[in-house]
């Protein structure tokens, strides 16, 4: 038995995330003999949320729900799961490469006593269980044996597209309401707001991101991509070094320690496209790449780019969009 | 109530620098910083400076001291976290990638137990959420289970309130707050401070610290690594619209065509 555990977005449906990490699970499924996939939700399971772990072929939805599973706190939550791992006897136990889906895997892991592959993108066999998964921010792959079990890992994000089953699963529902030890709950979320700005909420979802880099050359020079910005109705994300410099705030960060996109059309302006910048926008449907060198990393992955000084592009790109606007 | 001192614990890992081409060491094992150069990860320079502004903000007599695990030239990162407010260094001298999370977790454990054990209390353990070399993102779990204590995972800030750590992250519903006593164990992620830069004085202070080298103390299970490989290069099919301001109606154009300018 696979067991993968569900993350949901605001909305109370699957994330996309966790839907390839379903997906992931199925294929493995299939290499294994058909062993089934059973899923973990916390909390609430939403009828829109049941109908799509059933479209993607689960067996068992384990609900998990109950006072002590109310507030997030990971190592009860990993105490759940494993609850919930006996009753499926699952040999695999997995989740989304999030930071939650990290923490809770880790957390899994260590009270079982067992290895954790994080950010997995492929297997290549099961007897012994060999993963590749990314490291060094994605510039690296390293293959990994799973041989203990549960084989406990997380799939990278975006690794796989997710894909319905080609026949829908029954997603029977076992409720499961655990009472978590008391030392388990010490860390434990005790309050959530929203913070007061949609802060990098807007980049994640944003549909046109303008990005800007090094190349900007300093906190005063942003007028043009800020005007760019607001032109295109987008959302400002900016390289590491900018934020360290202090010309923007962090959470305007695109990257492997900022926030990931996946917007329409990415625009990044004097950027050069570092490893751990592409992991945050390599998903970007469309890049337009502004950069006054043509063998810029950022370039050369690009689907479009203009060469040259971006604070003569830029302005003249504002210019020509509102000559059309009229 | 009047603060008292606190103990912090920091671990930072010495890293080859990845923001260049990444290359492999020739037996496939480790990324090879030999021609890019090493650092520490932007996430563990972040947990130094929480600590220093931790002890800092306790009664006097606290300390931060700073823990890694690696080969001999690690003391640089040990020497560079004592240029900016870290007061005592421990180095565990072996080669970091021969062993894996599991050990590292051990090691680390073993280090407190046995500074407690002398007196040297750390009620508060910081490391980064991932090294951002291997990326295992479980050795602060791994640790808090090695000392029984609470971990609180990928928090930005911390700060300690009547014996309390509270630690704030961003989680899937915004910023989360946490409430944990100590001893406890927090893993940080970036964003929440702003690592500092040595000072003359600093970097001074720093050669003058003995740091407390030590030996592994465990067995080691060794990491679950087969081999190392680079991802295959993507062909480039960029389509150059132009050069400088003459390509701003192309770009428009585009614009257009994508949908994204609305009229
Ligand atoms: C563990 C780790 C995590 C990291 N996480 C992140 C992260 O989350 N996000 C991130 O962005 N980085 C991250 N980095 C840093 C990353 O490696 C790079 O250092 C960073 O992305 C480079 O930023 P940049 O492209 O703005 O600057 P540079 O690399 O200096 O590039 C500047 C670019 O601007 C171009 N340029 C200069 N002047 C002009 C001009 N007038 N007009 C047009 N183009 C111009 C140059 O040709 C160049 O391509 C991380 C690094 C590490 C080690
Ligand atoms: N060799 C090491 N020496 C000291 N600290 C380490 C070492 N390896 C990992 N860590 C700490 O553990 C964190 C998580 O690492 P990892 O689980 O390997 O991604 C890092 O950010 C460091 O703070």
């Amino acid at each position: 038995m696979i067991l993968v555990h569900i993350e949901t977005d605001l909305d109370g449906t699957a994330s996309e995330v966790s839907l390839e990490a379903i997906t992931f699970a199925r294929n493995l499924s299939e290499a294994g003999g058909g062993v089934p996939v059973d899923a973990v939700v916390f909390n609430e399971l939403s009828d829109d949320l049941h109908k799509e772990l059933a479209a993607y072929g689960v067996r068992t939805v384990h609900r998990i729900g109950g006072d002590d599973v109310a507030a997030y706190s990971g190592a009860g939550w990993a105490s759940a799961i494993l609850t919930a791992r006996e009753a499926a006897r699952s040999v695999v136990v997995m989740a989304a490469g999030t930071d939650r889906g990290m923490e809770l895997m880790a957390h899994v892991a260590a009270r079982a006593g067992v290895a954790m592959a994080a950010n997995v993108i492929s297997f290549s066999g099961l007897a012994p269980f060999v993963v590749t998964r990314q490291v060094a921010g994605g510039a690296a792959r390293e293959e990994m044996v799973l041989n203990q079990r549960p084989a406990v890992f997380t799939v990278a994000g975006h690794a796989l597209e997710a894909q319905p089953a080609t026949a829908s699963g029954p997603a029977d529902v076992v409720e499961h309401t655990p009472s978590i030890d008391a030392a388990d709950l010490l860390a434990r979320v005790v309050s959530s707001e929203e913070p007061e700005e949609d802060l990098s909420g807007a980049l994640s979802s944003a549909k046109v991101v303008v990005g800007a880099g090094r190349g900007v050359g300093g906190a005063d020079k942003f007028d043009d991509v800020l005007e760019l910005t607001s032109l295109l109705g987008a959302t400002l994300g900016v390289s590491r070094v900018v934020t360290s410099a202090g010309w923007r705030p962090h959470h305007e960060q695109v990257g492997q320690t900022g926030s990931r996109i996946s917007p329409e059309l990415y625009i990044p302006c004097g950027i050069s496209g570092a490893i751990q910048h592409w992991a945050g926008c390599a998903t970007a449907k469309n890049i337009l790449a502004i950069n006054s060198d043509a063998e810029a990393p950022m370039v050369t992955k690009a689907t479009y780019a203009v060469i040259g000084d971006l604070h003569e592009i830029v302005p003249a790109i504002n210019e020509e969009i509102k000559r059309r606007k009229g | 109530m009047v603060p008292s001192p606190v103990n912090v614990l920091v671990a930072v890992k010495r890293v080859p620098d990845s923001s260049s081409e990444v290359l492999l060491t020739a037996d496939e094992q480790a990324v090879d910083g030999s021609k890019a150069g090493f650092t520490t990860s932007p996430h563990e320079e972040c947990a130094v400076e929480i600590a220093t502004q931790v002890v800092a903000a306790g009664e006097g007599g606290g300390e931060a001291t700073v823990v890694t695990l690696g080969d001999k030239d690690a003391a640089e990162q040990l020497r560079n976290a004592l240029a900016v407010g870290c007061t005592q260094a421990t180095h565990v001298v072996a080669d970091a990638h021969t062993l894996g999370p599991i050990d590292i977790a051990r090691e680390l454990a073993a280090v407190v137990r046995d500074h407690e054990a002398a007196g040297r209390t750390h009620d508060l353990v910081l490391l980064g959420s991932d090294a951002s070399d291997t990326g295992d993102f479980q050795v602060g779990i791994r640790l808090a289970y090695e000392l029984g204590r609470p971990v609180v995972n990928g928090a930005t800030t911390v700060t300690i309130e009547d014996g309390v750590a509270v630690a704030v992250g961003k989680g899937p519903e915004g910023q989360e707050t946490y409430r944990v006593p100590l001893p406890a164990v927090v893993t940080i992620r970036e964003g929440g401070v702003e690592p500092r830069y040595p000072s003359v004085k600093g970097r001074m202070a720093a050669k003058k610290v003995q740091i407390e080298e030590r030996e592994p103390a465990a067995e080691h299970r060794g990491p679950q690594r087969v081999k190392l490989l680079l991802p295959p290069p993507t062909p480039s099919s960029v389509q150059i619209l132009g050069e400088g301001a003459a390509a701003a109606p192309a770009v428009v154009d585009l614009f257009e065509q994508l949908g994204v300018l609305s009229r």
